[in-house]
């Protein structure tokens, strides 16, 4: 990468647009909230000693680097370019959640900020906050639709161990959106005392921008560890994309690179054609919920429309900003992955390389499975297993008829 | 001048506050709402907030987040809402009528769709709970070039800067959400109100309505001693949440309810 190159893409702007996407959209209670985390941020996003501090945290509590593994085996099964896996699912806590759960904590501790709060789907992002917040001795509130409550059993036991209080949201469709909007409501009664931790890059600025930049040591981390095993770019990226804090991380490093392909991966349910699905980039249209204009699932008079994936963590009706600007401008490619495919994955990487992964990061896998054939044998395709699969267990095993 | 400017004036003129109540269209049923506007505004309602049920009302409490979901489930939308404001017109023309709601039915509509249908029907003011001056350089002018007010939201932690935006973009009047929270929570405190009225009214001439947390008459008459429109929504509903077996008798209740905050905030100021 050139410096000239490395000046290029600089989004979001000031304001937090991503060109028409992004932005403040949320009542005013909560616009000085935001203006000051967005000061806070901007200090100590330069400020060596908190980058430090995250940085150790990283290293020896979260367990970075991850590291990224050739899937020979696979590989040469599929017969087409070489497939590598960039394991976020070693990660304390399985994911890579906890990479943007330690940097807003940080943050909300320079802010004298006693209480946590969080939303969660499949419960990896309130898995990560309880976590982090018990290590830090402060309050937290985790906001769970009573669907997801229902189908992530182990992670919402997983958060009481760590002593946070799981709160059950009714209203709406009772999943990750009806969690949000509850957290957003706790946040503007609570604003004094109250850190609200958003697990991906949607809601207002500067949400979008921030959670990026705490995860874009995936993509980081890729960029150097790949020089180092083959000792030039990947061809091509694929990451699974619900809100999108995983893939952003990967892609975000990489987009001045014009070689690099990247591909997002959106959930598609039963198959877009049902309506069963979560596919916002590839059939939702640009609207504005959760304080920000992105692309949304809703119906025709702007009514937000449940959606559905076999993973609650891709079940989202939106999708961050950013992700929405590079659609547009076409520097990434959006495409869609079946429940069943995702679950093909799931299986295929299981018994070919030992890893078990998530069901998010399955419909990356599934891409993977589908672009590789395409590509030549020295080709390689970098895809982030963004997590993984042993809260899954009691859905695979479900869809297979076996009781736990 | 416009419904609006002319209500405050001669509101103004009188001696007393506007009374303003919160509904949200189609709750619980849309037969219900066009009979109930006509019913509030003859126990002495001024200015009418007609909320725009939202799949996703985040600052929202508990009591219109329920309003919302019942109306959603009856078929509601932008487009049946501005239909009951034509209804509406056709029998009262001096009632100004201000669309409450959230920005994705309008950016769905379309920007400048939405305000010349807003105009067609009647609407006098628009407020997007989630729309800031800041992101209103395109949607504000639109709407003001229809002669349909732009109201935006104070809270109390908004600083003079931003009370000054607000009184430089926003016209119609001024909606200050008297406590940190979402509508139907806790209990206002009326000298922080009264504090943080004192603040505003020095940097804007616009006339202030003040909401979140009026229950009752008592509450309607303390906020009335220190604002220029006392807005109730929760109350309202809640007595329509109690009565869903029986509209008939909601409707009374929410007129004696109306009433009684009439009487209470006339004999304050009289």
């Amino acid at each position: 990468m050139t410096e000239e190159n490395s000046l290029k893409y600089d989004m979001p702007d000031e304001a937090g647009h991503f060109g028409p996407y992004g932005g403040k959209f949320v009542a005013e209670t909560l616009m000085l909230p935001i203006k000051q985390l967005d000061e806070a941020y901007q200090e100590y996003s330069k400020d060596p000693e908190f980058l430090a501090e995250l940085d150790k945290d990283l290293h020896h509590y979260v367990g970075r680097p991850s590291p990224i593994y050739h899937a020979e085996r696979w590989s040469r099964e599929l017969g087409g370019a070489q497939i590598y896996l960039k394991r976020e699912d070693l990660n304390h806590t399985g994911a890579h959640k906890i990479n943007n759960a330690i940097g807003q904590a940080l943050l909300a501790k320079r802010m004298g900020k006693t209480r946590i709060i969080a939303e969660t789907g499949a419960g990896q992002h309130g898995v990560a906050t309880a976590t982090v917040a018990a290590r830090l001795g402060l309050e937290c509130v985790v906001y769970m639709g009573s669907v997801d409550i229902a189908r992530q059993v182990q992670n919402v036991y997983r958060m009481r161990l760590l002593g946070a209080k799981v709160v059950s949201v009714d209203s709406g469709s009772k999943t990750l959106k009806d969690a949000l909007n509850e957290a957003m409501r706790d946040w503007v009664t609570n604003v004094d005392d109250t850190f609200y931790i958003i697990g991906t890059v949607a809601g207002p600025h500067p949400y979008p921008a921030l959670v990026r930049d705490f995860q874009t040591i995936i993509g980081r981390e890729s960029k150097a560890q790949l020089q180092t095993m083959i000792g030039r770019l990947p061809d091509a990226l694929v990451a699974c994309v619900g809100g999108g804090s995983n893939a952003i991380g990967l892609f975000h490093p990489f987009i001045d690179d014009a070689s690099v392909k990247i591909y997002g991966v959106e959930a598609a349910g039963d198959g877009i054609e049902t309506g069963r699905h979560s596919v916002t980039l590839g059939a939702g249209r640009p609207g504005v919920l959760h304080g920000n204009r992105t692309y949304l699932v809703a119906d025709d008079h702007g009514e937000i429309l449940e959606t559905h994936s076999i993973s609650a963590g891709l079940d989202y009706p939106g999708v961050g900003p950013e992700h929405a600007w590079l659609k547009d401008s076409g520097r990434a490619e959006y495409v869609n992955i079946t429940d069943d495919e995702a679950v093909e994955a799931f299986y295929a990487l299981t018994r070919m390389e030992g890893i078990i992964p998530a069901l998010e990061s399955s419909h990356a896998l599934a891409y993977a499975m589908k672009l590789a054939p395409t590509m030549a044998k020295d080709e390689v395709i970098l895809v982030n297993l963004s997590g993984r699969g042993d809260k899954d267990m009691h859905t695979v095993a479900e869809r297979e008829g076996v009781e736990l | 001048m416009s419904r609006l400017a002319k209500t405050f004036q001669s509101l103004s003129l009188s001696g007393r506050k506007a009374l303003i109540p919160f509904v949200t269209a189609g709750d619980p049923v849309p037969d219900f709402t066009v009979p109930l506007l006509h019913a509030m505004v003859a126990a002495g309602v001024d200015v009418i907030e007609l909320g725009v049920p939202f799949s996703d009302p985040m600052a929202d409490g508990p009591v219109i987040q329920k309003a919302s979901e019942r109306a959603l489930e009856q078929g509601m939308n932008l487009t049946r809402v501005l239909s009951m404001v034509a209804e509406f017109r056709k029998t009262d023309d001096t009632t100004p009528i201000v669309l409450m709601g959230y920005l994705n039915p309008i950016e769905f509509m379309g920007y400048a769709d939405f305000a010349q249908a807003a105009a067609r029907v009647g609407v006098d003011g628009v407020l997007t709970v989630d729309m800031p001056p800041e992101e209103a350089e395109e949607y504000a002018p639109l709407l003001k070039a229809v002669n349909i007010d732009p109201i935006f939201l104070l809270a109390p932690n908004s600083t003079e800067e931003r009370i000054k935006k607000m009184a430089a973009k926003g016209s119609g009047y001024i909606y200050y959400v008297s406590l940190k929270g979402v509508t139907g929570a806790g209990h206002l405190d009326v000298d922080d109100v009264k504090k943080k009225m004192a603040q505003i009214q020095q940097l804007t001439d616009l006339p202030i309505g003040v909401g979140f947390g009026v229950k009752n008459a008592e509450t309607a008459k303390a906020v009335a001693s220190v604002a220029d429109g006392v807005v109730v929504g929760s109350a309202i509903i809640n007595k329509i949440q109690a009565n869903l077996d029986n509209l008939g008798l909601a409707q009374q209740e929410v007129v004696t309810l109306l009433s009684s905050m009439r009487q209470a905030m006339d004999n304050e100021v009289n």
